[in-house]
C-alpha cells in the first residue's frame, strides 16, 4: 500500500511517501506564512522525487502544529501518535522518543506495540526548541550548521544562567565581550537547552531505547549533551530524523487504511 | 555602501534631575539609593528623606561601572559631591556591583518602600514591571512587604520583550502605548506568551494586512494577560499601583486596569525609581536610628 504523510511543522513542512513500510520520496519546504501554500509544494516535491502521481497514493496522513491546513490528509495523526509509530519502525526496541523540531519538543513513553503510553510537550517556550540554538548562533555570529562541531571541540563548562532565549541572547553578548571563547559559550548553549529537555523528558520517564526524532537531531553537539544529562551511551537516531512525523502519519495512514 | 546609522526603536529617554527647593547645604541627612537593574540603573539622592537629585539611564554592557555612572548623571546639575553621602544602598539585579553601598536590600523590599513614597501609604498592592522581570507586591501601609511573586525567567510582559518588538516593528518605544490604540477596532491578543514565538506571529499578521498600530495593540494586549495571571496570583488589593519602565507604556497598563476593573494610583514622579527611591529611604531610616556609618 502506497501512503503519504505531511508533516506540517513551524519551520519546515515535511512529506514522506510510503510503500509498505520503505520510504520511496520526501521533501521538506520552508512552511512560510502560508501553510496550505507550503502542503501542496511538499507534496507536490515529494511525488516528484518518488516518480508517482498523486492519484498513486492510496491515503495521506496529516499531523504538526499545522495540522489542520492540511487538507489534503484523509486521516489526521495526532503528533504523538505520529513520533511513537515511526520510532516503533525505525526500532522496534524503543521505549522513549524524543521529537526536537524548531518551535516544539516533545517526549512520548512507548510499548512494545508501538502504543502511546504518556507524554509531555513544549511548544510554548522557544529556549526548549531549536529556535534556541538559532538564535544563539546569531548572536554568536556562527553559522548554524557550525554550532554543533564548536561545542565539541569545547570541554570548558561554563554557566549560562538565562533560561529565556533574550535574555541569553544579551548573556552571550556579555560572554563575547568578556572575551570568553566562542567554543566554551556553543557548549553552555548546547547543555543549556539538552538540561531543558532531558527535565521534560524526565516526567514520563526515562527508559531505554531512546530514539531521537526532528531536525535538532543534525546537531552532534546537541545530542552529544542530551546523552549525557540522560546519562546514556546511546540514542537511534534513523536516517533524515526531521522527517520522523511524517513517516508516523504515513504509517498510521496505511493501519487506517487496512481497517 | 555608506553605512546609515541604524535608529534605535528600543531606547528610551534617559533623565536627569535636581529639586529647585532643596538647599543640600542644610541637610541633616543625604543618603543614597542605587538600583542597578538588568536593563536600567537609577540613583536617588534624598534629603532628609525628600528627593533631591536623581538619574535614570541605561545599565548598558559595562555593569560594575553602572553605578558610578548613574551616580555622576544624577549629581550631573547640582554642585554636591558624592563625600556629603551619609549613607547608600545598593539594591536590583547589579547589586553587588554597586561599589559605593554601604550595604544592600533586596529590589522586592526596595519597591515596595519606594511604591510607598511616590504613592502614598494607601498602596497596598505594587505592580513592577523592569527591564528583565515582574514583580507582584503585597505590602502594608508602611511599606513592608507581606506577600510577592516574581517572574525573572521569561521576556514575556518585561520590558526587553517589549523593546523587542519595538525594533521589530520600527516604532520608537516612547510611542507604542500611543499608536496601540490609534486603530479602529482592539484585535485579538497575540496566541504566543513567548516573545520570540509572538515575533513570528506578528509578522504573519503584518502580511495578512493588520497595520502595525493593530499588531501593537495585540502584542500589548497579550502582554496585560501575561501580567494580569500574576497578578492573580498575588491576589489584588486596592489600592494599586505600577513601578517600573513598563507603567509608562500606556498600551499594556490601560489594557492591563481593564481587565483589573481598578484604576491604577497616579504619581508625578518617575515610576522607574521606585527602587532607589526606597534604598535611599531605607538609609535614611538607619541614618535616623543613629544606625549610619560609624564615625
Amino acid at each position: 500500500m502506497i501512503t503519504a504523510g505531511i508533516d506540517c511543522g513551524a519551520k519546515n513542512t515535511k512529506t514522506a511517501i510510503l510503500n509498505d513500510g520503505n520510504i520511496i520520496g520526501k521533501a521538506s519546504v520552508l512552511t512560510g506564512f502560508d501553510q496550505s501554500a507550503a502542503v501542496k509544494e511538499s507534496l507536490d516535491l515529494a511525488l516528484e522525487g518518488a516518480g508517482m502521481k498523486r492519484d498513486q497514493i492510496q491515503r495521506i496522513g496529516g499531523t504538526g502544529s499545522g495540522a489542520q491546513s492540511i487538507q489534503e490528509a484523509d486521516i489526521k495523526v495526532n503528533d504523538m501518535k505520529a513520533i511513537v509509530m515511526a520510532a516503533h519502525c525505525f526500532f522496534p526496541t524503543a521505549r522513549t522518543v524524543v521529537d526536537v523540531g524548531a518551535e516544539a519538543a516533545r517526549a512520548a513513553k512507548c510499548d512494545e506495540k508501538g502504543g502511546v503510553v504518556d507524554f509531555a510537550i513544549n511548544e510554548k517556550c522557544a529556549a526548549g526548541a531549536g529556535t534556541f540554538i538559532e538564535a544563539m548562533a546569531r548572536a554568536l555570529e556562527t553559522p548554524l550548521e557550525g554550532m554543533g562541531l564548536l561545542a565539541l571541540s569545547s570541554d570548558n563548562p561554563i554557566p549560562l544562567n538565562a533560561q529565556c532565549t533574550i535574555f541569553a541572547e544579551s548573556e552571550v553578548v556579555g560572554l563575547i565581550h568578556a572575551k570568553t571563547e566562542k567554543k566554551d559559550i556553543s557548549k553552555a548553549i548546547h547543555d543549556a537547552i539538552a538540561r531543558r529537555i532531558v527535565s521534560m523528558i524526565r516526567r514520563i520517564g526515562v527508559n531505554p531505547d531512546i530514539v531521537m526524532l526532528g531536525g535538532v537531531a543534525y546537531n552532534p553537539g546537541f545530542v552529544t549533551a542530551l546523552k549525557r544529562e540522560l546519562g546514556v551511551d546511546q540514542v537511534y537516531i534513523p536516517e533524515s530524523p526531521e522527517f520522523g512525523a511524517a513517516v508516523g502519519a504515513a504509517v498510521v495512514a496505511a493501519k487506517d487504511g487496512n481497517g | 555602501m555608506a553605512e546609515e546609522t541604524k535608529r534605535e526603536f528600543w531606547r528610551w529617554e534617559e533623565t536627569n534631575w535636581v529639586n529647585p527647593d532643596i538647599k543640600w547645604q542644610d541637610a541633616k541627612i543625604i543618603t543614597l539609593g542605587i538600583d542597578v537593574g538588568s536593563v536600567s540603573s537609577q540613583a536617588v539622592i534624598m534629603a532628609d528623606g525628600r528627593f533631591f537629585a536623581y538619574g535614570n539611564m541605561r545599565t548598558g554592557s559595562d555593569s560594575p561601572n553602572s553605578a558610578r555612572n548613574v551616580l555622576k548623571f544624577a549629581l550631573e546639575h547640582t554642585d554636591m559631591t558624592e563625600e556629603r553621602i551619609d549613607y547608600c544602598i545598593g539594591t536590583g539585579y547589579g547589586r553587588v556591583n554597586v561599589p559605593m553601598a554601604d550595604r544592600t536590600v533586596t529590589e522586592i523590599a526596595c519597591h515596595a518602600r519606594g511604591a510607598n513614597f511616590i504613592y502614598g501609604s494607601q498602596v497596598r498592592t505594587v505592580l513592577d514591571v523592569g527591564g528583565q522581570d515582574i514583580k507582584a507586591i503585597r505590602c502594608d501601609d508602611k511599606g513592608k512587604v507581606t506577600n510577592f511573586l516574581m517572574n525573572d525567567k521569561c521576556a514575556a510582559g518585561t520590558g526587553r520583550g517589549m523593546e523587542v518588538f519595538a525594533d521589530l516593528l520600527s516604532v520608537p518605544i516612547g510611542d507604542v502605548g500611543e499608536r496601540s490604540f490609534q486603530i479602529d477596532r482592539e484585535p485579538p491578543p497575540v496566541s504566543s506568551t513567548c516573545v520570540v514565538y509572538a515575533k513570528s506571529e506578528a509578522t504573519g499578521l503584518l502580511r495578512k494586512g493588520l497595520m502595525t498600530n493593530e499588531v501593537l495593540a495585540a502584542y500589548c494586549s497579550a502582554m496585560a494577560d501575561r501580567i494580569y495571571s500574576l497578578l492573580e496570583r498575588v491576589g489584588v488589593e486596592p489600592q494599586f499601583a505600577v513601578t517600573g519602565g513598563m507603567a509608562k507604556n500606556r498600551g499594556v497598563i490601560d489594557r492591563l486596569k481593564k481587565k483589573m476593573g481598578l484604576e491604577p494610583m497616579k504619581t508625578k514622579w518617575d515610576t522607574q525609581l521606585a527602587g532607589a527611591a526606597g534604598a535611599a529611604l531605607f538609609g535614611y531610616a538607619l541614618c535616623r536610628k543613629g544606625k549610619g556609618r560609624a564615625q
